[in-house]
């Protein structure tokens, strides 16, 4: 590309004086010239490989190939089918699983680049034999009519709940924002996280 | 999806060495972006460097700056009390993008540099010259509502997606950056999305092998008034038809100091110096704030389909100005 052209939109900031300059702002981080001996230790996969994940509290190894989304490891390597797959590409939450306890789109991410980390799928939700109280809720709430978006709707929602649910309906909807129902059983959702975030699950 | 080789470096300098050595790689972060890409067929390296165990995810501030590190979640951007306190455009404008899911993913570099929005360049079966140079455009005469009207050219009118850009445009934020042999650059997030003109396949000012460290921004904007105000097709989670980042301060009833940003009508983050420039030392009467407005879409050059984009403009920054003020 033509980089040089454009030189003069660039502020260039080259050479130690001004390096520990930068670095007293920036994240730490030192040029070095021990980048060689750094490299060697970086092993590249290429192919199948293990990858050992933490999933429902339980180490899980899987053999993917760099390609595969933890979304299809955990559905077709696991068997664990209650995270769907709907639009693959982040849209519609039908994949929400928990990440290290943060809710995430399975499908947007790398199973080996989750390797080591904690995976909660619906599967896990309820630590017993018995429903989660948000599990409850949308039962009795009615909260969907084909069901594909419901463990991804669950996992949401119980973020949604531990961070404190929003008391107005736009706020419960924007923090729902990730995950679409087809059916459109929003206002039903909305209850059944109402009732369960009020300990009526 | 096809296939790639995976490497995961644990330093900064590891991850500049693989790049260095391995023409055809690319960095993966959060992902959100890069892995819809190669979905698509958009994008095909042939090595992906993780870098998303780096330590660069710190927000820290100096007496000059506020330092964002490049993996940031944009969720955890969006919680820091630092950004909250002195920055909330940056807070405002990261919570209106996106869900809660990708926010959770998506890093503070990679959602700056996320690909150009066009249906045609995720399309492989379309023209694109972004996507493929000299293939052409489909969607100058296609459709294209929701492209752009400012900074568009006769070979790309595709537009930039990210909110958090736009917030960063009107604070003038740099990205600090490093390149194998540790060459630091800085660049205005402004300068760092190209403008289209005759080389839309040159999507960004990084050169390939270079890392995003840091988005910093000068302490000296803390506590502005400010809004972000954002127009989509449905009520969340969706693109921006228009949006505008403001930011001023007042000073015995004048305007003293404002920056304006544009998003979702250009393909990058559009600051808006004309509007900046008309309420700069007025009061900040109906007249000025119009006048604003217009100098805000001076130049636009729409299509049939997005014409509506050039008043909506003019009406987004309106109220983000009102609401900066109130």
């Amino acid at each position: 590309m033509a980089k040089n052209d454009d030189i003069t939109r660039r502020e260039f900031v080259e050479g130690t004086a001004v390096a520990g300059a930068a670095a007293a702002i920036g994240p730490s981080f030192m040029a070095s010239s021990a980048a060689a001996s750094a490299l060697s230790s970086v092993q590249i996969v290429d192919g199948a490989s293990e990858v050992t994940l933490q999933v429902n509290g339980k180490p899980a190894a899987v053999t993917v190939d760099p390609h595969v989304t933890l979304l299809d490891a955990l559905r077709e390597k696991l068997q664990l089918t209650g995270t769907k797959k709907g639009c693959n590409q982040g849209g519609c939450g039908a994949c929400t699983v928990w990440i290290d306890g943060e809710r995430v789109n399975a499908c947007m991410t790398l199973a080996i680049m989750q390797e080591g980390r904690s995976v909660t799928t619906i599967e896990g939700l309820s630590e017993s034999d018995e429903l989660h109280p948000l599990q409850a809720a949308f039962i009795e709430n009615d909260a969907f009519q084909c069901g594909f978006c419901t463990s991804g709707q669950i996992m949401s929602a119980a973020k949604v709940i531990e961070a404190g649910a929003p008391e107005t309906t736009d706020g419960l909807s924007e923090a729902m924002n990730g995950n679409i129902c087809r059916c459109s059983a929003y206002p039903q959702i909305r209850a059944a996280i109402r009732d369960a975030a009020a300990g009526k699950g | 999806m096809q296939n790639f080789s995976y490497a995961r470096p644990d330093t900064v300098d590891s991850a500049l060495s693989l790049m260095a050595d391995h023409q055809g790689a690319a960095f993966i972060a959060g992902g959100t972006d890069m892995l819809n890409r190669i979905r698509d067929g958009v994008s095909a390296p042939g090595l992906l460097i993780d870098i998303s165990r780096l330590d660069l995810a710190k927000v820290s501030k100096d007496k000059k700056r506020l330092s964002i590190g490049a993996l940031t979640t944009n969720t955890a951007i969006a919680e820091n009390h630092i950004v909250a306190s002195e920055f909330p455009l940056l807070r405002d404008a990261l919570l209106s993008g996106a869900s809660p899911q990708v926010r959770n993913m998506a890093t503070a570099a990679g959602n700056i540099l996320q690909s150009a929005r066009c249906p045609y360049f995720r399309d492989v079966m379309s023209a694109c010259n972004r996507r493929d140079p000299g293939s052409g455009c489909s969607a100058i005469g296609g459709t294209s509502r929701k492209l752009g009207v400012l900074g568009v050219s006769d070979q790309c009118i595709a537009v930039h997606g990210s909110d958090f850009a736009v917030a960063l445009a009107a604070l003038d934020g740099t990205v600090q950056t490093v390149r194998p042999g540790g060459e630091r650059c800085s660049i205005k997030v402004e300068d760092l999305i190209r403008l289209p003109e005759d080389r839309p396949d040159e999507a960004t000012m990084l050169a390939p092998d270079e890392l995003i460290l840091s988005i910093d921004v000068d302490r000296a904007l803390a506590g502005f008034s400010s809004a972000y105000v954002k127009t989509r097709d449905r009520a969340s989670f969706g693109y921006a038809l228009v949006s505008a980042a403001v930011a001023l301060t007042l000073d015995e009833g004048r305007v003293a100091q404002a920056r304006i940003a544009l998003g979702g009508v250009a393909p990058k983050p559009w600051r808006a110096r004309g509007a900046e420039a008309a309420l700069v030392g007025r009061a900040p009467t109906e007249d000025a704030i119009a006048e604003a407005a217009a100098q805000a879409i001076v130049g636009a050059t729409p299509t049939e389909d997005n014409r509506y984009k050039v008043d909506l403009a003019a009406r987004v920054l309106t109220r983000a100005i009102k609401e900066a003020l109130a």
